[in-house]
């Protein structure tokens, strides 16, 4: 394995793959909402290793991935404010940060 | 930058690592503020990772967005709504487990396996750009990126605002049942919520 003459994509494919199944087990199963926010910054992270890993190794001229990282990592800080603003008016009318009681659009 | 081909192995395995189990610990640990601590090592980690594809201003946009003002703004949220409270056990938690394990299980292995047999057009030399790649992201970003660019500017913008509306509190001088005028004190005190009995 050490003969190779860099790190093959595939090891940044394989870490990002992992990454973004972490972030979805952590979406599906967390109870805390703050943690499903974390969860999907993870998944973010992810998709930009990803980005990132083309752009260096397939896209080597004109790195348009970096600038799709870019544009992801200022998508990923405006749903953070949001969504975090959300999450304070929620918890100021219902008192908890329990998923589960997050059912004011159910019938 | 060209460092050792063993050295970049190296680095790449302890980052990846760090990335790994950080974000099982993100999302596993029990308390929350862990998870907060942890996540911000995760995202320095994906900025070592990203320097070690010679993305240095990617790298240090990820320091600065993440870990300066995502991270942070998760920490503050967590000490605005961190109360102790037992949650209730839901019904069928079990099989909720279960169905939702083995969805990730089955899109990991179906990721892998792409990841893996799928022939990848390389272009060679390997990343050859090198430190050059600030220029040519500074170019993109004011040639034929340039709309996306600006609408990210007014969505950045748009958050702001939204962010502001959805979060403070509404300050009013007079009370609207009774015409008479509110005890500014007794805004700082938490009012009675009106949904929480509502359950």
């Amino acid at each position: 394995m050490m003969n190779l003459e860099s790190i093959p994509i595939q090891a940044f494919l394989i870490v990002s793959s992992l990454l973004f199944c972490i972030g979805i087990w952590g979406l599906l199963n967390s109870r805390n909402a703050v943690r499903v926010l974390m969860s999907i910054e993870l998944m973010l992270n992810a998709v930009n290793i990803n980005l990132m890993a083309f752009s260096s190794y397939v896209d080597n001229n004109l790195i348009q991935g970096q600038v799709f990282t870019i544009f992801v990592i200022t998508v990923a800080a405006a749903e953070a404010a949001v969504g975090l603003a959300i999450l304070l008016s929620l918890y100021r009318n219902r008192v908890t940060v329990d998923m589960e009681s997050f059912n004011l659009l159910k019938w | 930058m060209s460092i050792a081909v063993t050295t970049q192995f190296i680095c790449f395995t302890v980052l990846s690592l760090v990335v790994l189990i950080g974000a099982l610990g993100v999302v596993l640990l029990e308390s929350i503020v862990y998870s907060a601590f942890l996540l911000g090592g995760v995202f320095m980690s994906v900025a070592g990772l990203y320097l070690l594809l010679n993305a240095s201003f990617v790298a240090a946009a990820q320091v600065l967005v993440y870990v300066g003002a995502v991270n942070v703004l998760i920490i503050f949220a967590i000490m605005l709504v961190n109360k102790k409270e037992d949650l209730k056990p839901s019904n069928d938690i079990k099989s909720r487990r279960l169905i939702s394990t083995s969805i990730c299980l089955t899109l990991l292995s179906l990721l892998i396996r792409v990841d893996l047999t799928n022939v990848w057009s390389l272009s060679n030399p390997q990343n050859s750009i090198g430190e050059e790649s600030t220029i040519r992201i500074g170019e993109h970003l004011f040639s034929d990126y340039l709309l996306p660019f600006e609408v990210a500017s007014v969505l950045l913008l748009m958050a702001m605002i939204g962010a502001i509306v959805l979060a403070r509190r509404d300050v009013m001088t007079k009370d609207i049942s009774t015409g008479l005028p509110v005890d500014q004190e007794l805004i700082e005190k938490s009012s009675e919520p009106l949904l929480t009995n509502k359950n």
